[in-house]
């Protein structure tokens, strides 16, 4: 089974700037990032044919339903569905998209993803609606508390001293900065020494404010369709999607003691499934770059591992030898990351995307690297003990 | 079958103890004439307390190695119950996973209601579980603040095994208004000091003593110990002169590190009198209010056994001094502290899914997959082991009384707790169930992965625009780990 392997082509994508938007709305950034992806694919809007919307927060940032991506651009009338699923959002929108055009349902679709989270007022995530009986008994958890876990759990698994693991987390944090501050589109646009992050106020600990992404608005979005439909638009440089996955707890982390909490479950399972489909047979020497959930910087290090690129247990070391850094075996968040463009949740998959996208075609200006063929997006949604975690590989092939 | 009496008994403090120097530096522009008072501490509730949970904690003492099917009555003495309609004796029953054949009584009104509840207890049929607590509140500044605190008190009553029979009871009502609080009022008012002492204890007290030594035909000199609550410590020095006793059969009423807890407060000092007794003591325990109760108690061969229960107990809660005043009057309600807008979430909670999980919620209970035998939290009607995930009615598993140990944790100084910051991880017991929980009650540099765990019945969120608020359990560090540290 080759799966969804090389059957959709992605013919243009758009990405806002990302950041602190109080210039505008939601709408104002779907259209800031529809715009280049029309532009790019040579497709408008009253050419598709339906649509996937990807937004976390319902009323406290864009809406419910598929509304607010059809009056944005006023599409049609088209089918546009509207799709949540935490972090996974915008990779969620995509999958759509691509599963569409892939069978034959639609020829061109639209997958888009926007959060306007700096309206809401928090710092931070802001707080959820509560629910029936899990919040009877859970405890009251932030999202960097969630992944802070992660690190307890690696330390004793792998016993690795505090200090050890906290400087390999600033180091991933460090890296992005550095990536960051090349990115015009990027929302934190400035490096930072290391002993500034290790320095900097505790918010769960371990995770100090620099081991935490940060807090944006965002939108960003792909035009996909056939690769026959692609070359009719006169597409000559190809980049099609090879993998797209998804995996989901059903649980067992969170109520079962066969996790130990220094590994996500899900993510191995996703990245191990999309690379077969992908038809990856060794990560580190294959994949050129990716796009990791940075959300923490203790996630991105056990990422690394959950995906095959450092030895179980061996993470922090990769990171703190610079495996992940620009100049790297792989670089990882080249684009400055999660870290440097903050979490507008449903814009955020497709953002990753947006930048595998324009280096695999060599577009990515002061940030581009030599000539990379295949690339990979992660996204993690939830938490360690429940997640959804969604793996994309996206490839040259023309 | 022997006389009713006391077969165990367990008194609660909360570990924390609010430094009254603390308390008095704070408020001494206010009020400079504190500075008497300003010696040792005083229990304060953590946030996660209240008179429910603090009679749970002291319940529970009681009730290791108990049939929970044994007993017939449960009674709930307290003057701040945290409903005005809400039975909180049930509230405790079904924390306790007794069995729902079952009287529950509350009592309150009174600082005697402990007393009462005993008395009542006393007279029925079968095993009674008697549980006494109270979370007092004070204005700042006030006298009140700097003498009372917070704790509870619980003792089984029965036939079998008896530990302190009950020789005689001996009662007077009288509505001497020394103290009152009106109803809805958050603050005690009191009446002047001097007033109280001359025309109240010292009236009313040697009435009730010399009533129920009459009753049972004891001469004062008999009395080993005599447990005076309310009384400052000069009064009952003096009072036990005019009994004949020696100063030191005096029980010494815990103002200097716990404070004066209210209704338990005679219940908690016949715990410490009992502790240190001998069998055949006769000790005189006194409750006063609204007139007051004489009990007269006799101890009984079987009090060393339970001396050395009673002490392992102590071990559960070893005190911890507090400093920040600031603290306890934000975890009072009396100081509106800053926690940002996460304070602000919905706390709503949905009754009916509550009523359906009343179990796993209050009880602690899990599920048991009758397939591979894997206990579960919360239960489900599918297995939660990844090799098993068979369909299947699961039997509850009780995991309130089991060990657990920290899996993971952090300390998140970003998610709203009225206790910054809010410690949570997973933390997994010794029957095998894996549950994300807070923990409470550790010393930030205490917490690790692997760190033993006992479970305690604590509030998991206030919510404070309906006046309701709801339980859960918390991972609190096993007694061994307290020792430890």
């Amino acid at each position: 089974m080759t799966g969804i392997r090389d059957k959709v082509t992605i013919v243009g994508m758009g990405c806002s700037r990302f950041g602190e938007r109080w210039d505008c709305d939601a709408e104002d950034l779907m259209l800031e990032a529809f715009r280049e992806a029309s532009e790019d694919a040579g497709v408008q809007a009253e050419d598709l044919d339906a649509a996937w919307f990807g937004c976390y927060f319902d009323d406290a940032s864009v809406g419910k339903s598929a509304l607010p991506l059809a009056n944005a651009l006023r599409l049609r009338n088209i089918p546009v569905t509207r799709v949540e699923n935490m972090c996974a959002t915008g990779t969620e929108a995509l999958r759509g998209a691509v599963y569409a055009v892939a069978a034959g349902a639609c020829d061109v679709a639209l997958a888009l993803g926007v959060e306007k989270l700096k309206d809401t007022g928090y710092g931070g995530l802001p707080v959820g609606t509560p629910g029936t009986f899990t919040e009877q008994w859970r405890p009251n958890t932030s999202s960097p508390g969630s992944f802070a876990q992660l690190a307890s759990a690696y330390s004793a698994e792998h016993r690795v001293k505090g200090e050890d693991l906290k400087r390999a987390m600033a180091h991933v944090s460090w890296k992005s900065h550095l990536n960051g501050a090349i990115n015009p589109k990027a929302h934190l646009r400035r490096a930072v020494e290391i002993d500034t992050i290790l320095g900097a106020p505790m918010v769960a600990e371990p995770l100090g404010l620099f081991d935490c992404c940060g807090v944006s608005d965002g939108a960003a979005c792909a035009i996909v369709t056939r690769p026959e439909i692609a070359r009719e638009l006169g597409k000559t440089e190809i980049v099609t999607v090879k993998a797209l996955q998804l995996a989901v707890s059903n649980g067992s982390e969170a109520g079962h003691q066969g996790w130990n909490g220094s590994y996500i479950h899900c993510g191995r399972l996703a990245g191990q499934r999309a690379l077969e489909e992908a038809g990856v047979g060794s990560a580190p020497d294959e994949i050129d770059l990716m796009e990791v959930h940075d959300c923490f910087s203790i996630t991105e290090l056990v990422t690394m591992e959950d995906l095959g690129f450092a030895e179980e247990g061996q993470g922090w070391r990769a990171v703190l030898d610079g495996a992940f850094d620009r100049d790297g075996a792989t670089p990882c968040q080249i684009d400055g990351g999660l870290k440097c463009f903050g979490h507008p949740i449903g814009a955020s998959g497709l953002r990753m995307a947006y930048e595998v996208y324009l280096q695999l075609l060599g577009r990515a200006g002061d940030r581009q690297l030599p000539s990379p063929r295949l690339g990979l997006t992660h996204n993690l949604g939830g938490e360690p003990a429940r997640c959804v975690v969604s793996v994309a590989v996206l490839g040259r092939n023309d | 079958m022997g006389s009713p009496g006391i077969v165990d008994a367990a008194a609660y403090v909360p570990a924390m103890r609010l430094d009254r120097g603390a308390v008095f530096a704070a408020n001494s522009w206010a009020n400079p004439a504190l500075r008497g008072l300003a010696r040792g501490s005083r229990s304060m509730g953590n946030w996660d307390e209240d008179s429910i949970t603090m009679g749970v904690e002291a319940a529970r003492r009681c009730l290791a190695g108990r049939s929970r099917d044994e007993f017939t009555r449960l009674y709930f003495a307290s003057t701040t119950p945290p409903f005005a309609d809400r039975q909180c004796a049930t509230v405790i029953a079904e924390a306790l996973s007794l069995s729902d054949q079952l009287a529950t009584v509350d009592l309150g009104n009174s600082r005697n209601a402990g007393m009462q509840a005993l008395c009542e207890a006393l007279r029925g049929e079968g095993s009674a579980l008697v549980v006494a607590a109270d979370t007092r509140r004070a204005k700042p500044g006030s006298v009140q603040e700097l003498q009372y605190g917070h704790g509870s008190a619980a003792l089984v009553l029965g036939n079998e095994g008896v530990v302190a029979e009950v020789v005689a009871e001996y009662r007077l009502a009288r509505d001497f208004v020394d103290q009152f609080r009106g109803s809805g009022e958050d603050f005690d008012y009191r009446w002047e000091e001097r007033w109280v002492r001359d025309r109240g204890l010292r009236s009313i007290v040697p009435g009730l003593v010399k009533g129920v030594l009459k009753k049972a035909g004891v001469a004062p000199g008999q009395l080993a110990r005599l447990v005076l609550p309310a009384a400052p410590p000069r009064m009952t020095g003096a009072m036990a002169k005019a009994l004949g006793l020696p100063p030191e059969a005096v029980q010494d009423g815990r103002l200097g590190d716990v404070g004066d807890t209210g209704a338990p407060h005679p219940l908690l000092l016949t715990v410490d009198a009992l502790a240190e007794s001998m069998p055949g003591d006769l000790v005189l325990v006194i409750g006063f209010a609204q007139g007051g109760i004489a009990l007269l108690l006799k101890a009984t061969e079987n009090l060393p056994q339970w001396q050395r229960r009673n002490a392992q107990r102590l071990a559960l809660s070893p005190p911890r001094p507090e400093k920040a005043y600031t603290k306890y009057l934000s975890f009072s309600g009396l100081l509106p502290m800053d926690f940002g807008m996460r304070a602000e979430a919905e706390a709503k909670t949905q009754l009916s899914a509550f009523d359906r999980h009343r179990a796993e919620l209050t009880g602690f209970a899990g599920g048991r997959c009758p397939v591979c035998k894997t206990a579960q939290f919360p239960r489900s009607a599918r297995c939660v082991n990844p090799d098993c995930n068979a369909e299947g009615e699961q039997e509850l598993v009780l995991l309130a009384d089991e060990p657990g140990t920290v899996t993971s944790f952090t300390q998140d100084w970003l998610a709203y707790t009225p206790h910054p910051p809010l410690q949570y991880g997973l933390a997994s017991t010794d029957s095998g169930a894996r549950v994300l929980m807070e923990f409470t009650e550790c010393p930030l540099e205490h917490m690790r992965v692997g760190l033993p765990l006992r479970f305690v019945f604590r509030i998991h969120a206030i919510d404070s625009r309906r006046g309701y608020r709801r339980y859960f359990w918390k991972g609190a560090p096993a007694p061994s780990e307290v020792s430890a540290s």
